[in-house]
């Protein structure tokens, strides 16, 4: 008896939920993001991107496609933060799932294992935090990109110290520059920046380390800064690296005139190191000071306020570049009247907006040309925008001063 | 490579920095490869999971520090709840092994291992923690060589921990069961000893070491849920290098591989640190195989 109630209340359920299905249209985009593994905080981040845009704009309504309203939805998998799975998941995706549209996932090698799989099955996919230069060289037609790519990171930080030394009269070309780069796509890109920018203005690369994923230790790279002093500091190695580098360049009291790291917000330094994160400098995608707009959230400062309020905590920009890339699919499919992946990737590759993340313009390769990278610089206990120096709000402290008089 | 060996040879006082930091470091080391040799050597058993008990260790360490209380004040914490955990990590895997095929207890302590890794990834996140008592720095031969406060502190802890340890093992009464189990656990079976009580709490020792071990990693250096596996290398390293009963000589390797490991780091780049420790295993996996063939050869 109870098991035929069971039955009974199964195939009720069972066709209620088929009646809600059919009742709402749903778009459903697919993500593999990393909610374990060595990039979930970075994954958490960027699932409540997605998450964040995806309330609003079913909270406003949802999408006009065509002449029918639809609502949004993510499918989510944990790609576990490996390469190789995130690969899988993006076939179980689109081939079984029958996903149409793809949202990225987090870090740039776990993209890289992703596209070849949309590629094939010309699905699009818009991701927000894969910025490897190698994703743009493949001749991809269906992947998207709306943040900078990663050799611009640091390469910002070479302009400024060539835009100091020259304005304290000092010749560029006898900077001297230091690097430590994790062993990862990402990194290794924010490395080639660094070095090609440097070339240009004939400075020197007097260190270039690379430090493996492993390591939790980098005081043998930090001794070499010490004895080849260098004017130029710049570390990469995700949240991980920055906070390893911070820590040591204080113990070890390291000197450099000017010191440029990434990921420093979303490894929240200045909460962690306190006074000993002054005068660092960090790349960044996006700032909540700038001036970008749209219609969805507002300005990046409502952006910000909107993810305090809804998450408690400041956004770092893995939230804003996720919650924008949410944004350019449902700019795309409004534009493209119609959910065919095709015409909706032709819709993608002619999007020419402005988000609260920034401008968004692709070029063939999907690259996003239209966003600049910006400079913090950590000036008494705060993130200040000190570059690119025309609008930043801040002025840069250089030279740092050293150990002793701080 | 040769740029840096000049700098070593112009200015001799990189050396020394790299030097200094390198024992500090090693005493960690020494210490995880004390239990570890503990371990192998009692029960027969390779703890594959000890860089994650070291692990561990480090988190409990990190959540007294955030009560608002010394970080020091971890260190006695982070050992008892990790031999509370080693107990019974004993009492409910690792003594189904224990009379077992090496193969067999090293597959179950990987897994144990993961399982650990994993799970504080998933309580934590994956962040990088650190519960600097924020001591200060020494800087001696013109800021050169800088010396974390913190990090003297922890070389010094560890080795009284290892010491203290020692004094137990050579003079108490559990102690001298812990070593006539370590001779022949049949014998000491016949002869009124409890091997199993010794087999658990030979273990939970363990892991009371390896927390000690966290409890300086995290106030020193920095934790994550990944850091095991390079912990557990580096102490095997240690133990096949100095053989399993010889405790001086788990201490003057250990403290040897944190010196190579910084000039290493120093003279080849940071990328081959850690790759460095691998090829150094190797290297002494084959110089030993090839000593013991040469005993057996002698035996023959």
């Amino acid at each position: 008896m109870r098991s035929r109630l069971a039955v009974a209340a199964v195939a009720a359920f069972g066709l209620f939920a088929a009646t809600a299905y059919a009742a709402t249209d749903t778009i459903t985009l697919g993500a593999a993001v990393s909610l374990t593994g060595k990039y979930s905080i970075n994954g958490k981040y960027t699932r409540d991107g997605y998450n964040l845009a995806v309330k609003r704009i079913n909270d406003a309504g949802g999408l006009k496609v065509g002449d029918k309203t639809y609502k949004l939805e993510v499918k989510y998998y944990d790609d576990e933060s490996t390469p190789a799975r995130a690969a899988q998941l993006a076939e179980r995706l689109v081939d079984q799932d029958g996903v149409k549209f793809v949202l990225g996932p987090y870090s740039s090698g776990l993209t890289k294992a992703m596209a070849p799989v949309t590629e094939r099955y010309k699905v699009p996919m818009v991701e927000a935090n894969g910025a490897s230069r190698s994703l743009f060289t493949k001749g991809y037609k269906y992947l998207f990109a709306v943040l900078s790519t990663s050799d611009q990171y640091l390469s910002s930080a070479v302009d400024l110290m060539d835009e100091q030394v020259e304005k304290n009269g000092g010749d560029p070309s006898s900077v001297k520059i230091a690097g430590a780069f994790q062993n990862d796509p990402f990194s290794q890109d924010v490395r080639q920046g660094v070095v090609n920018e440097g070339k240009q203005y004939g400075m020197r690369m007097v260190i270039d380390d690379q430090l493996p994923p492993q390591l939790d230790d980098m005081s043998a790279t930090l001794t070499k800064v010490k004895a080849l002093k260098p004017d130029l500091l710049t570390v990469s190695g995700h949240a991980k690296g920055a906070i390893l580098a911070v820590n040591q360049i204080a113990e070890m009291k390291v000197h450099a005139d000017m010191i440029a790291m990434t990921h420093c917000d979303s490894a929240g330094i200045i909460k962690k190191y306190g006074k000993n994160a002054e005068y660092i400098l960090c790349a960044s995608q996006w700032d909540r000071s700038l001036a970008y707009k749209d219609d969805l959230f507002g300005s990046a400062e409502d952006f910000a306020e909107l993810v305090e309020k809804e998450y408690g905590y400041a956004p770092p920009y893995q939230v804003a570049e996720s919650a924008a890339a949410v944004e350019v699919y449902a700019d795309a499919f409004e534009r493209a009247g119609s959910l065919d992946p095709r015409k909706v990737r032709d819709a993608l590759a002619a999007t020419d907006t402005q988000t609260f993340y920034g401008n968004i313009d692709f070029n063939d390769q999907g690259e996003n040309i239209a966003k600049p990278m910006v400079l913090y610089q950590v000036q008494d206990g705060e993130y200040k925008v000190v570059a690119p120096t025309k609008w930043a709000a801040s002025k840069v402290r250089y030279p740092i001063p050293p150990w002793s008089e701080r | 490579m040769w740029s840096n060996l000049q700098i070593l040879l112009q200015a001799p006082a990189f050396g020394v920095d790299l030097a200094v930091n390198g024992v500090l470091v090693g005493a960690v080391f020494a210490l995880v490869a004390f239990g570890m040799a503990l371990v192998w050597g009692v029960m027969n058993v390779i703890n594959v999971a000890q860089g994650e008990l070291v692990m561990l260790g480090g988190y409990v360490t990190w959540l007294v520090s955030r009560l608002g209380v010394n970080p020091f004040a971890g260190l006695p914490v982070s050992m008892a709840v990790l031999f509370v955990v080693g107990w019974l990590m004993y009492r409910i895997v690792v003594f189904r092994v224990v009379d077992r095929d090496m193969f067999i207890s090293v597959l179950a302590t990987f897994g144990l291992g993961i399982l650990l890794a994993q799970l504080i990834n998933q309580v934590f996140g994956s962040d990088l923690r650190t519960a600097s008592p924020d001591l200060g720095t020494l800087l001696f031969m013109n800021g050169i060589v800088s010396v974390g406060v913190v990090k003297l502190a922890a070389f010094v802890l560890a080795l009284l921990v290892g010491v203290l340890l020692w004094l137990f093992i050579k003079f108490s009464r559990l102690g001298q069961a812990i070593r006539a189990t370590a001779q022949n656990p049949r014998a000491a079976r016949i002869l009124g000893v409890e091997t199993d009580h010794v087999f658990a709490f030979t273990f939970a020792l363990n892991a009371a070491l390896c927390g000690a071990a966290g409890s300086l990693a995290v106030m020193a250096y920095t934790i994550h849920p990944y850091i095991g596996l390079p912990y557990t290398v580096r102490s095997f390293m240690i133990v096949v290098t100095a053989g399993v009963g010889n405790l001086p000589g788990v201490v003057v390797a250990g403290l040897g591989l944190g010196v190579a490991e910084n000039f290493a780091g120093f003279l080849l780049g940071a990328q081959f640190q850690v790759a460095f420790v691998f090829l150094l295993m190797v290297l002494v996996l084959v110089v030993r195989s090839r000593l013991l063939r040469h005993q057996r050869k002698y035996l023959e």
